[in-house]
């Protein structure tokens, strides 16, 4: 009875996980073999021969890769920014005495869980009108660096309350100012942490949609998220070879982090943290 | 805390903060507050309710609840039903059951099978959001589609599931995108349960479902609270589906988010988009004060 019910359980185990991969893998199939095909549709076929066609015709494309170049200016100014005042405050929260700090945290994390991009469009779009923003990659920055930072102040406050208080103190005692030891103590010491913020934070508006989308709208400015939906045909219909092979090209930056941060750090987990 | 005296004064800390302060006033708390304000007026984008918009009292809100038509077809009550259904579909019964039933499946399971699996569950959830819908546009295609090419190999009739489906299509997707959060969130839960819990019940005789209901589920009942609350959270947030249907066909896969944006960017109202706004982070708001609530709980008892 017992090595039945093993049998029976060990082939109910591969079934699921066979169908669980198939779930995950197959509508990923499309991305990784549409773009090496010169006749691509919406089918998923293996291209013979397989090419790069696709891929020289989107880097002959000024407009495609001037909007890659503003996801960067996107990506890397909010991973900037968010990366050092998410640090500065985090170690501020951490070492001193400020009555309600775990409140503070609480509240700050409460709101940016609430005032998220979808449901704060309005505001967010009139008031970077009024800041005469509007169409500028400065204000899709300063937008996601406000949206991005309690969660990325959450974060890094584990990674600074994991220091140890000696050091601040002989720096302290040698006569340290508080933006030395900011710099040259505290800094280098949370460096792993100030990667995972990084990273998160890279990743995060790369490839954000929405409010790029409603707050850039010139060709010159769009990034490669808005850019995408500009191949399409008089008819109205996607160029599929340019739309995958770009899709793809859009989506490496994401599948090279996530292979270095697997391979370094191993893919873990901070405290439920993506958006 | 190891207690001792603070390492920096009070105003450094406050100058440390600054920065910080400033972005989140700025782009969190004053968007909140206007947009209570903004509900109450008419203004739009263009024409001269754009420069001189004023004070409509109740206006938008009463457009919004008129229970004559809030249940009619693209209409506020009838997106606020559909986000209902996605959200127990794609969040609770999908990504939650799922989550933990490939938690469950590899707990004391290492090896190839499960970081092949863990991997792509992980990829379908940092994939940016573009690139994953138009590889949804395919796999979902009536014609050229990857799923009507399997139901035909299965010899089941084809089914047009952006049109004929639009709900369940998004209902899938979203499982699919999201999973990956509460697959890792409870196989990090399993993993803090000491082994000889399970040994124990085994010598028992008890079998894996027993297992599962009895020593299991009570001690990750927290985390399924937290993983629930967090994934209704942002599925209600989510703004994806609409690069798959649009919100469409006639309405039919509007979310409450495809709502906003449609009476805000479409029409330009932003008064009555306003208003949606309130609506919206007023149930975000019930939504993390309940998560909080239970954060604070857990922190008291450990």
């Amino acid at each position: 009875m017992r090595l039945v019910r093993l049998v029976l359980t060990r082939v109910a185990f591969y079934l699921f996980v066979t169908l669980v991969a198939a779930f995950f893998a197959l509508p990923m199939l499309w991305l990784v073999l549409t773009p090496f095909n010169p006749r691509g549709t919406l089918a998923v076929e293996i291209p013979s021969p397989a090419t790069m066609a696709n891929f020289r015709l989107v880097f002959a494309n000024a407009f495609a890769m001037r909007a890659l170049l503003n996801s960067a200016i996107l990506g890397i100014g909010g991973m900037l920014i968010t990366t050092l005042v998410a640090t500065l405050a985090a170690y501020a929260l951490s070492r001193t005495d400020v009555p309600g700090r775990d409140f503070l945290i609480y509240a700050l994390i409460l709101f940016s869980s609430v005032v998220t991009g979808t449901a704060a469009m309005v505001p967010i779009f009139l008031l970077i009108f009024y800041l005469g923003l509007i169409d500028t990659l400065l204000g899709v920055i300063l937008v996601f660096t406000g949206g991005l930072l309690p969660t990325a102040i959450f974060i890094m406050r584990d990674f600074v309350e994991g220091i140890p208080r000696s050091y601040e103190e002989s720096a302290l005692v040698s006569g340290a100012t508080p933006r030395q030891m900011f710099q040259d103590v505290v800094a280098p010491l949370v460096q792993p942490g100030m990667m995972v913020v990084a990273i998160w934070a890279f990743v995060h508006v790369w490839g954000a949609f929405l409010i790029p989308f409603i707050l850039l709208r010139s060709p010159t400015s769009m990034p490669a998220s808005v850019a995408i939906y500009s191949f399409y045909t008089e008819a109205g219909t996607p160029i599929i070879t340019l739309t995958s092979s770009y899709a793809l090209l859009f989506a490496l930056p994401v599948l090279v982090l996530y292979l270095l941060v697997n391979w370094r750090y191993g893919f873990r987990f901070f405290g439920g943290i993506k958006r | 805390m190891t207690g001792g005296a603070p390492i920096l004064s009070r105003r450094t800390g406050f100058f440390f903060l600054l920065p910080s302060l400033g972005f989140v006033s700025l782009f969190i708390l004053f968007p909140f507050v206007w947009v209570f304000y903004l509900s109450f007026t008419n203004q739009t984008l263009t024409g001269v309710t754009a420069i001189q918009s004023r004070l409509v009292g109740l206006a938008n809100y009463q457009r919004l609840l008129d229970f004559e038509t809030w249940m009619t077809s693209g209409q506020f009550g009838n997106a606020l039903r559909i986000s209902a259904q996605f959200v127990v579909g794609s969040a609770l019964i999908g990504q939650a059951l799922l989550g933990l039933a490939i938690a469950w499946a590899f707990y004391r399971w290492r090896g190839a099978f499960r970081e092949i699996v863990y991997t792509l569950v992980i990829l379908a959830w940092i994939i940016p959001d573009v690139v994953v819908a138009f590889t949804w546009m395919a796999f979902l295609d009536r014609d050229r589609g990857t799923l009507n090419a399997i139901l035909q190999l299965l010899r089941l009739a084809p089914v047009d599931w952006l049109i004929q489906q639009p709900v369940l299509s998004i209902i899938i997707f979203n499982t699919w995108r999201g999973t990956a959060f509460s697959m890792l969130l409870f196989s990090s839960a399993l993993a803090t349960i000491p082994p000889s819990y399970l040994e124990s019940a085994e010598v028992a005789g008890a079998s894996g479902w027993q297992k599962f209901r009895d020593i299991i589920l009570p001690l990750i009942r927290s985390h399924i609270l937290t993983d629930i609350i967090l994934i209704t959270l942002w599925t209600f947030n989510t703004f994806t589906p609409f690069l798959i249907t649009g919100g469409g066909p006639a309405f039919k896969s509007e979310l409450v988010s495809i709502y906003t944006f449609r009476i805000a960017f479409q029409f330009f109202e932003f008064g009555r988009g306003g208003a949606i706004a309130v609506a919206m982070m007023l149930i975000n708001l019930v939504l993390a004060l309940t998560y909080l609530t239970i954060l604070r709980r857990q922190g008291v008892r450990t």
